[in-house]
C-alpha cells in the first residue's frame, strides 16, 4: 500500500454499502473460535497448567499482565504462592523466567504472541534458548485470533521463532490437544514456544484415535485426492473441510503437526509421498516463514515433488481488523472459504 | 572460598589481587593485540573486592548451590572476569595464552556454556538485571541466604530492560539483589553522558526504591565498606552500587588516551603497559 491508499482510510466507506447485509461485530479482544453448536471445553491451558502443578512443585506461573486473557488466573488462584505477576514488562517477564529457570523451576510464562514474538525476541534468544533453559512461552492471539488489528494479530511469530535454534514450537488444535501438551512440553529439557487458544476452546480431537506427542505428527483421517497438512485450529478447519469434501465424493487425508519445530520429516515425508494427492498446508499464519515453507522445503529437499502444492494461509500484509468470521472468510482460513479453494485447485 | 580470604593470614591483600587481575587482563590482551583492555583494567578493583572480600564460592566447584551468584550482563567484560577466576583459582592461569583463540573457553564476549564461573551469557546488553530478578525470586523461593551481583556498565544504562527489571526489584523488595553499575563514562560511540544522559543518577535508582551508594571505583577500601553496607542493609529492598571507574586505571600512558572503548595496543607496548602496572604497584 503506497502513501496515498493509507491515507485513503483503507477505501472503507464510512456507512455500510450494502445495507442489507448485517455487520458483524468486532466483539471482545479474544473472540472463541467456536461455532454456535460446537462443544467447548473451559480454559483447558489453565486447568492442565494446575493440575501438572499438583505433581510438580518446581512449575511456575509468569505472566505480563494478561493472567486473565491467557488462562492463568485459574493457576494463580490454585497455586498463589508459585504465581507471578510481572508488571506489562514483556522483556523482563522473559529474562526474570530465565533466571528462575537458572535456579531449577519450570516457568510457563504467558503474553500474547504479536508480543512475545515481536517485542521480545532477543531476550528469549539470549537469555533463554542460547543457555537452553526450560522456560516455557505459551502465547494467546495467535494469527488471526482477534479482530483488533495487526497490533495483537501475530500473523508471523512462526516465522520470526522458526529463526530461533533450539526453541520447540508447538500449535496445538483444541482444547485436548492443549492439556495433553501442557505435561508433554514442561518434560522437555528446553525452551518451547507454544501458540495458546483461551476460554471456551473447541473441544474436536476426542473424536479421532489422537493423543498428542511432542514432535510428532498424526494421521487424522485418510483419503486419495488431497493431503491437508495442517497446524493449530487449521487441523479443525481441515476436518470439517474434508467431511464436505467427501459429501462431494473427494477423499481428503488429514495430517495434524501440532510441533512445528522440530518438524516430524518421516511423518510428513511418509505422507506425502504417496502418489497422487495434491498436498495443501493450511495454517493460521502468513503464508511466509510457517509450516507451508517449512513442509515445502522439506519436500524440494528430499525429492518428493507431489503433483500440486497449495497453501492456505493468511497473506503477507497488515490484516484488517473487523469480527472473525468476516475476516477467516475474507483471508481465505474459514471452512466455506478453504473447501471452495481446494475444489477450485482440484479443477 | 566460603570465608573472605583477604581476613585470612598471609591472603594477598586486595589491592595485590587489583594488581593481579590486571596483569592477567593485560596478558590476554596481548594474545589478541586489542580489546577491552580499559574496562578490565577500569573494573579490576571492582571485581578484586567482589572475589575476595564478598562472594561466597568455591573455585573447585562453579556451580556450588551455596554460592553468591555473580551475572556478568556485559559480556565484552568478559575478559575482565576470565582476569579475575584466573586470580580466584576458577579458571588455571595455563588457559590466559588461549583468550579469543579457536576453541578456548575464553571466548571475546563472555558465555556461559563456555567458561567455569561464567554465570550467563551477556553480551546483548541490558539482559544481566532482569536475570538477576529472576535468580533473586528464585533463591528466594529455595528459602536460600545467598545473593545475586549483577554487574553492568553506564552504558547499558541506555537499554530499556533495565528500568523494567529495577522497578521489578523494587516491587519485590529484592534484599538479595545487588547490582554494580561501572560507570567509567564511555561507550562504543563516545563520552557515555554525552551519547544519552543518565545523571542523576542516584536519583533514579532511589526513585526505584533501590538502596543507592555512590563510590570511587578504584579505592578498594571504599568498594569494601560499601559491598558491606549493601549485603548488611537491612530494609527489604535491592542494593545498587555506583561506581565511577578510570578507564585503563593503573597504565598511566593508556588512560591518557581518548578513544579507549577497544584499545588498540602497538605490539611492542604490552611490556611498556605491564612494566607501567609494575611501576605503579602499591604492595
Amino acid at each position: 500500500m503506497n502513501r496515498t491508499q493509507r491515507r485513503s482510510w483503507r477505501g472503507i466507506p464510512a456507512a455500510p454499502q450494502d445495507p442489507s447485509k448485517p455487520r458483524l461485530t468486532t466483539s471482545a479482544m479474544i473472540a472463541s473460535l467456536a461455532g454456535a453448536d460446537q462443544r467447548t471445553s473451559p480454559a483447558p491451558f489453565g486447568r492442565a497448567l494446575v493440575e501438572l502443578g499438583r505433581t510438580r512443585p518446581e512449575v511456575l506461573g509468569l505472566t505480563a499482565d494478561l493472567a486473565k486473557y491467557t488462562d492463568l488466573h485459574i493457576f494463580a488462584q490454585a497455586h498463589p504462592d508459585r504465581f507471578y505477576q510481572m508488571g506489562m514488562a514483556e522483556q523482563l517477564l522473559m529474562l526474570a523466567a530465565a533466571g528462575l529457570a537458572h535456579e531449577g523451576f519450570v516457568p510457563f510464562v504467558t503474553t500474547y504472541a504479536a508480543f512475545a514474538s515481536r517485542r521480545t525476541f532477543d531476550f528469549i534468544s539470549q537469555g533463554i534458548a542460547e543457555e537452553g533453559l526450560p522456560v516455557k512461552i505459551c502465547c494467546a492471539l495467535p494469527g488471526l485470533t482477534t479482530g483488533y488489528g495487526p497490533s495483537h494479530q501475530a500473523t508471523e511469530d512462526v516465522a520470526i521463532f522458526r529463526g530461533m535454534p533450539d526453541l520447540t514450537i508447538v500449535d496445538p488444535c483444541d482444547a485436548l490437544d492443549i492439556e495433553q501438551a501442557v505435561p508433554a512440553i514442561a518434560a522437555h529439557d528446553g525452551p518451547v514456544y507454544m501458540r495458546l487458544l483461551r476460554g471456551n476452546v473447541p473441544l474436536v480431537l476426542d473424536e479421532y484415535d489422537y493423543r498428542f506427542e511432542l514432535g510428532r505428527a498424526k494421521r487424522l483421517r485418510d483419503g486419495g485426492e488431497v493431503l491437508i497438512i495442517s497446524s493449530g485450529f487449521m487441523t479443525m478447519r481441515a476436518l470439517e473441510v474434508a467431511k464436505r469434501l467427501e459429501a462431494d465424493r473427494i477423499g481428503a487425508a488429514v495430517l495434524h503437526v501440532p510441533t512445528i519445530k522440530p518438524l516430524d520429516e518421516a511423518t510428513i515425508l511418509a505422507e506425502a509421498g504417496r502418489t497422487g494427492r495434491m498436498v495443501v498446508v493450511a495454517e493460521n499464519h502468513s503464508v511466509i516463514g510457517g509450516l507451508g515453507e517449512a513442509v515445502a522445503t522439506l519436500l524440494l529437499r528430499s525429492g518428493v515433488i507431489p503433483p500440486r502444492f497449495r497453501q492456505v494461509a493468511l497473506p503477507d500484509a497488515f490484516l484488517d481488523a473487523g469480527a472473525l468470521p468476516t475476516l477467516h472468510d475474507r483471508y481465505g482460513i474459514s471452512a466455506e472459504a478453504m473447501s471452495a479453494n481446494i475444489k477450485g485447485w482440484l479443477g | 572460598m566460603e570465608a573472605p580470604s583477604a581476613v585470612r593470614a598471609n591472603a594477598p591483600g586486595l589491592e595485590e589481587r587489583a594488581y593481579r587481575i590486571r596483569r592477567n587482563a593485560l596478558r590476554m590482551g596481548e594474545v589478541q593485540g586489542q580489546g577491552y583492555i580499559a574496562q578490565a583494567l577500569g573494573i579490576a578493583d571492582v571485581l578484586a573486592v567482589s572475589y575476595f572480600h564478598a562472594l561466597r564460592y568455591r573455585p573447585e566447584d562453579p556451580h556450588w548451590e551455596g554460592r553468591d551468584r555473580f551475572l556478568l550482563s556485559i559480556g565484552h567484560y568478559a575478559i575482565a572476569l576470565y582476569a579475575v577466576l584466573i586470580e580466584a583459582g576458577v579458571i588455571p592461569e595455563t588457559e590466559l595464552e588461549t583468550y579469543g583463540t579457536d576453541d578456548s573457553r575464553l571466548p571475546m564476549s563472555g558465555m556461559a556454556s563456555y567458561t567455569p564461573g561464567m554465570e550467563i551469557s551477556g553480551g546483548s546488553l541490558g539482559i544481566g538485571l532482569g536475570i538477576a530478578v529472576g535468580m533473586a525470586l528464585g533463591l528466594k523461593r529455595k528459602r536460600s541466604d545467598r545473593f545475586v551481583y549483577n554487574l553492568m556498565s553506564d552504558g547499558e544504562l541506555d537499554e530499556g530492560p533495565i528500568w523494567e527489571a529495577a522497578m521489578s526489584a523494587g516491587h519485590h523488595k529484592l534484599d538479595n539483589l545487588i547490582c554494580v553499575v561501572d560507570v567509567n563514562r564511555m561507550q562504543a560511540d563516545g563520552v557515555s553522558t554525552g551519547v544519552l544522559n543518565f545523571e542523576p543518577l542516584q536519583d533514579k535508582w532511589q526513585a526505584f526504591g533501590w538502596f543507592v551508594q555512590r563510590v570511587d571505583g578504584n579505592d578498594t577500601a571504599a568498594l569494601v565498606a560499601a559491598f558491606d553496607a549493601a549485603r548488611h542493609h537491612a530494609a527489604p529492598q535491592p542494593r545498587v552500587i555506583i561506581c565511577d571507574t578510570r578507564m585503563a586505571k593503573g597504565v598511566p600512558f593508556l588512560e591518557a588516551r581518548e578513544k579507549s572503548h577497544f584499545l588498540r595496543v602497538e605490539a611492542h607496548e604490552w611490556a611498556e603497559a605491564i612494566k607501567a602496572l609494575d611501576d605503579g604497584r602499591t604492595a
